[in-house]
């Protein structure tokens, strides 16, 4: 199993004049997981949008060091499964065309037993020929979380991550960050304090 | 929790990305593209409705005229063709991208797919559309307009590479322009002078099509129509990661 290092140096962002976050470095190694905390408004979206190399910083600069080279955000698509509320996926597919769909362009070979197998780990067995539009909020969720594992990321960034999960999905999610520990390193961005208890290290923005 | 899956997927996510393997992710953007449009008809509609209005306004507003089948009357009538499949491929080929922002995929694209293989995807998308596009607005013209093609092997390639050129053009564009406020104004804009020079090129030698003299003097048009398609196709693939990721 080959380890994975992040490290983020004088990271800022604005939008427009004014500026979400500035001075933000730390180092997350293997096994680690960094509780990203803060106000709304307070830029923890944003952060990990900038983790995922979806937003470009201000200043400063974030690498993964990982499979003996660096990598900067936007080359490291794939290393990051990334879960967010404003993530979506295909409405008009069903949740086995979707998840086929996203390995094949990750040029994963997947068998029906692979997404059954994944459905199944996060409670949507039996479900995955229904379209996305037919599913309710909290399984929708859960398939963000099968398309943010499908590549078994080594880098695991969840925004609001039990956000309409029911008590069973919640469990799933720390099912999942339990195991992404021993896989490589996940960042949470919450403001339910119920899921500080999953962090290593710490970060809150807009103090 | 199980492992739901092999550590194989992971190496296999990071390798390079070699010609194949775009391709291929070109080919499943492709397909689901096609799906979902088969599924909602958000483009196809659009397109084929503009079509078909168009022709049915031409037939009524013309078709009875009367012109006798001179040089000038092909071209007018070559002029209202490329004019329908315009408008047409103006108001539904920006949509693959368009359909993207606004359904909020965009993100979860980006983050799984090179951007290579969205844009080859993406074109092959429109080209499908163009293709769908080209043959009914040709057949409803040559019925209601009662358009006689001189020489059907040159008409068809005449349509093609200038549907050709559309799909380049306006694939690009439509990536620049799907984050915008305004995107249809914007669209507009952008297009005319990329698609300008290509349509006149293509409404002549449509005329020349519709003669019989066709093939020979519709050549070298159809050579500066795929001409003009590579060159726009090559500028889109350097700078459509710019785009893309802007």
């Amino acid at each position: 199993m080959m380890d994975i290092r992040l490290i983020a140096h004088d990271l800022a962002a604005s939008y427009g004049a004014r500026t979400v976050f500035s001075g933000v470095s730390l180092e997350i190694c293997h096994g680690e997981v960094l509780v990203v905390s803060g106000a709304n408004g307070s830029g923890k979206s944003t952060f990990l949008r900038l983790l995922a190399g979806l937003q470009q910083a201000t200043a400063g600069s974030v690498v993964y060091h990982y499979a003996d080279r660096d990598w900067l955000p936007r080359d490291a698509c794939p290393l990051i499964g990334w879960v967010a509320p404003d993530l979506a996926l295909y409405r008009e597919l069903t949740a086995r065309e979707n998840l086929r769909f996203f390995a094949e362009v990750r040029r994963l070979h997947l068998s029906d037993a692979d997404i059954n197998d994944l459905l199944e780990q996060l409670g949507l067995g039996g479900r995955g020929d229904d379209r996305l539009s037919a599913y309710s909020s909290g399984m929708a969720q859960r398939l963000r979380y099968a398309y943010a594992l499908i590549h078994r990321p080594p880098v695991l960034l969840l925004d609001e991550p039990t956000v309409t999960l029911d008590v069973r999905g919640a469990e799933v999610v720390d099912q999942v960050i339990a195991r992404q520990r021993r896989d490589g390193i996940v960042v949470v961005a919450t403001n339910d304090p119920r899921e500080l208890r999953y962090a290593d290290l710490l970060l809150e923005l807009g103090r | 929790m199980q492992e739901p899956y092999k550590i194989e997927h992971r190496l296999a996510a990071i390798r390079p990305v070699g010609l194949r393997d775009l391709l291929a992710a070109a080919w499943a953007i492709f397909i689901k593209d096609l799906r979902s449009e088969l599924r909602t008809r958000y483009a196809l509609n659009a397109l084929v409705l503009f079509a078909a209005s168009a022709a049915v306004a031409v037939s009524l507003g013309v078709g009875f005229i009367g012109l006798r089948r001179s040089e000038e009357y092909l071209l007018i009538q070559s002029a209202l063709l490329w004019i329908a499949l315009l408008f047409a491929a103006l108001n539904g080929l920006s949509r693959g991208f368009v359909y993207e922002e606004e359904t909020r995929t965009m993100a979860a694209l980006r983050l799984a797919a090179p951007p290579i293989a969205v844009y080859l995807g993406k074109l092959l998308f429109n080209l499908a559309l163009l293709v769908l596009l080209g043959t009914v607005t040709s057949l409803l013209f040559i019925v209601l307009v009662r358009i006689e093609v001189g020489s059907p092997l040159a008409f068809t390639l005449v349509l093609s590479a200038g549907g050709f050129c559309l799909a380049t053009a306006t694939t690009i564009l439509a990536a620049i322009i799907a984050r915008a406020s305004f995107k249809s104004a914007l669209f507009a804009v952008l297009a005319f002078p990329l698609l300008v020079p290509p349509l006149i090129v293509a409404i002549q030698a449509t005329a020349l099509t519709l003669d019989t003299a066709g093939m020979a003097l519709a050549l070298p048009a159809i050579r500066t129509l795929m001409a003009y398609a590579v060159a726009m196709f090559v500028a889109s693939l350097m700078l459509f990661r710019f785009v893309w990721e802007a």
